[in-house]
């Protein structure tokens, strides 16, 4: 029993210093708070989200953690609102809401969503952001099994009324439209504007007049897209130039569409043009008539009147998709002469291989102002020239001072 | 009638455009939910002309059949195969029918069976028409009789032995110049087309909101 006695203190201090302490004890220190932690309105919104920002901890891999806290109150009780994985979700990678300043790649952030409808239990990622209501934040940095959490921030939301990051947009869209509409005041008092040949349009009296020569009608495929979109408003515009022409020629004009409004709008664009020409006798509205909104069924349709009725004329000007190949082939199979324009570039080259004149993006939308020779809107096209200029001045300017090092002008530029 | 024909229209076409074009700057949440309204009204509008468009594709084909004219018969297939469409759509409606039918995905009704045995097929049969097109203005066009048509045929032939899988031709760095072609020349070519239409776009809406294009109202000046 005495020798028990002895041994066990013995055995007790042996136990404490050989048995090694757990490793992090050992080995690793405490894990620090993040630190810089912020937390902002975001900008430019609808004052649904809040940003938190902090210094990225330098030793951070892969497994490190950010878990974003919030809380309605100081005190109350903590809801986590966003994870952030180490190496991820830089300040850097958001231009539009922290610039483009050198530091930011040293420093994370994290978007809290708010939710103006009631939240009844708050979700990760989503509260309630009553206006005004001020909410707390705190960070928890978590390695391994070692985790700490930062000092306690707050941020109120709140809507902005006008969205800064597109200000260069804005007073882009400014300066432009005064040059349009100066040149198209500018135009009225000197009507003699130059403007380049183009070969598609100059050939349109000549199309129709092949037409009416042979006898056979013509297709006027305005395209795909409903009449809200702007390449089948510029189509229609030419409808009803072409339509006058093919009324004083008495040729027959087709229009088959895509969309029942274009088709409505068509009607009445080809009805007044034959009205102007002075044959209001010659229109038929059944010539301007709907096929189907399903792309390959219009195609079919529209290929299979033109192997059976032999135009002598195509007009493929508007937006076109995967169908424009097999509407120009057919054409080009029964000998048509084809006029095409498009500004769907997967598309131009199909238009250019297989018809005769090929309208190239902004030519499309220059028909108008081509084929009336309208002072007023060859004023226009001379203001979107000068708006060209412009632009290849800046790309020049731009492409020197970024490869000298100063990404001024790229950073002014950006769109958001 | 100009009223109702120009003015009233112009009016309408003018306060739309700036106010979608203000829209777009301001981020409040009623500017959004403005954007949704207009877009649910464009969507109301479109279903209701969908309307005007049946209309006029029955009046057209009908008065095809009853006249007997030159391919009356596609007609008639044409409005059978609308009203049977449509008479299965209302009359079955789209509720899934017995789980142990053996219709093609039991799951689907009778409307959807339709669409994937019929239209699909249909649609595919017209894409894949694409391939023997493609072979044909491919024929037409790339022959060498100008600089422009030689360099067309040069670049043609680049790209489609990149995807040949004939170990010569990566050797050769068939797929380095391939990949040169389409990163610098034609990236550089759809860009400028892409600017020019950019400004071309906002010329015209800014024509069409201010009332200096007119003709898409009917008739233009």
């Amino acid at each position: 029993m005495r020798r028990l006695l002895i041994f066990l203190p013995v055995l007790l201090a042996a136990a404490i210093f050989i048995t090694p302490l757990p490793a992090q004890a050992q080995n690793n220190p405490p894990l620090p708070a993040v630190t810089e932690l912020e937390a902002q309105d975001t900008p430019n919104d609808s004052g649904s989200s809040i940003l938190v920002t902090w210094k990225a901890w330098p030793n951070e891999t892969s497994e490190t953690e950010y878990i974003v806290l919030v809380s309605g109150a100081k005190d109350g009780q903590f809801f986590e609102a966003a994870v952030v994985p180490g190496g991820l979700s830089f300040k850097s990678d958001q231009p539009r809401y922290f610039g483009f300043a050198e530091k930011n790649k040293d420093y994370h952030y994290a978007s809290v969503k708010l939710s103006k409808e009631e939240v009844k239990e708050p979700r990760k990622g989503i509260f309630q952001g009553k206006d005004g209501t001020e909410y707390f934040f705190k960070v928890r940095l978590r390695h391994g099994e070692q985790s700490s959490d930062s000092g306690l921030v707050s941020a109120i939301s709140s809507e902005n009324w006008f969205d800064k990051g597109k200000l260069n947009n804005f007073i882009l869209m400014i300066i432009f439209g005064f040059v349009v509409m100066w040149f198209i005041q500018h135009a009225k008092k000197n009507p003699n504007l130059f403007i380049r040949k183009i070969s598609g349009l100059d050939a349109v009296d000549e199309a129709i007049g092949r037409a009416t020569e042979m006898g056979k009608p013509i297709f006027y495929v305005t395209g795909l897209l409903p009449m809200s979109e702007l390449p089948t408003i510029a189509s229609v515009n030419i409808l009803g130039r072409a339509a006058k022409i093919v009324a004083e020629h008495d040729t027959l004009l087709k229009v088959p569409c895509y969309d029942p409004i274009v088709m409505s709008v068509a009607q009445e664009v080809v009805k007044d043009s034959y009205t102007k020409a002075g044959r209001p006798d010659a229109y038929r509205e059944e010539n301007v008539f709907y096929v189907t909104s399903d792309q390959f069924s219009y195609v079919a349709a529209v290929d299979g009147m033109m192997m059976r009725e032999k135009p002598a004329t195509n007009f493929l000007l508007g937006y076109f998709y995967a169908e424009s190949l097999l509407l120009a082939e057919a054409g080009a199979a029964i000998g048509a002469i084809q006029i095409a324009g498009t500004d769907a570039l997967a598309q131009l080259p199909f238009f250019v291989t297989t018809c005769d004149y090929t309208l190239i993006g902004e030519e499309l939308y220059a028909a108008s102002a081509y084929l009336s020779r309208e002072p007023v809107l060859l004023g226009s096209l001379r203001g979107q020239d000068i708006g060209k200029a412009f632009l290849m001045a800046v790309l020049v300017i731009g492409t020197a001072l970024t490869l000298a090092g100063i990404p001024f002008l790229k950073h002014l530029l950006t769109p958001f | 009638m100009v009223l109702l024909k120009r003015q009233i229209p112009l009016i309408i076409a003018f306060i739309a455009g700036i106010v979608m074009l203000v829209q777009y700057y301001i981020p409040l949440q009623e500017s959004q939910d403005l954007l949704s309204e207009f877009t649910t009204w464009a969507m109301i509008i479109g279903a209701f002309a969908l309307v005007i468009g049946l209309s006029s594709l029955l009046h057209m084909h009908i008065g095809k059949i009853r006249r007997l004219a030159p391919g009356w018969g596609y007609s008639l297939i044409t409005v059978v195969a609308l009203v049977t469409t449509a008479g299965v759509g209302i009359i079955a409606g789209m509720q899934r029918p017995d789980p142990d039918s053996a219709i093609y995905g039991s799951q689907a009704a009778q409307i959807q069976w339709m669409y994937i045995n019929l239209m699909w097929p249909l649609g595919g049969t017209m894409f894949s028409i694409l391939a023997f097109f493609i072979a044909s203005a491919a024929y037409r066009a790339f022959r060498a009789r100008t600089f422009e048509a030689t360099v067309l045929l040069i670049a043609a032939m680049i790209v489609m032995l990149e995807v040949v899988p004939i170990k010569i031709f990566a050797a050769i760095g068939i797929p380095e110049i391939n990949n040169w072609i389409f990163t610098c020349p034609n990236m550089a070519a759809q860009r400028g087309i892409m600017l020019g239409v950019a400004l071309s776009v906002v010329a015209t809406s800014l024509r069409i909101i201010f009332g200096i294009e007119r003709t898409y109202l009917g008739g233009g000046d």
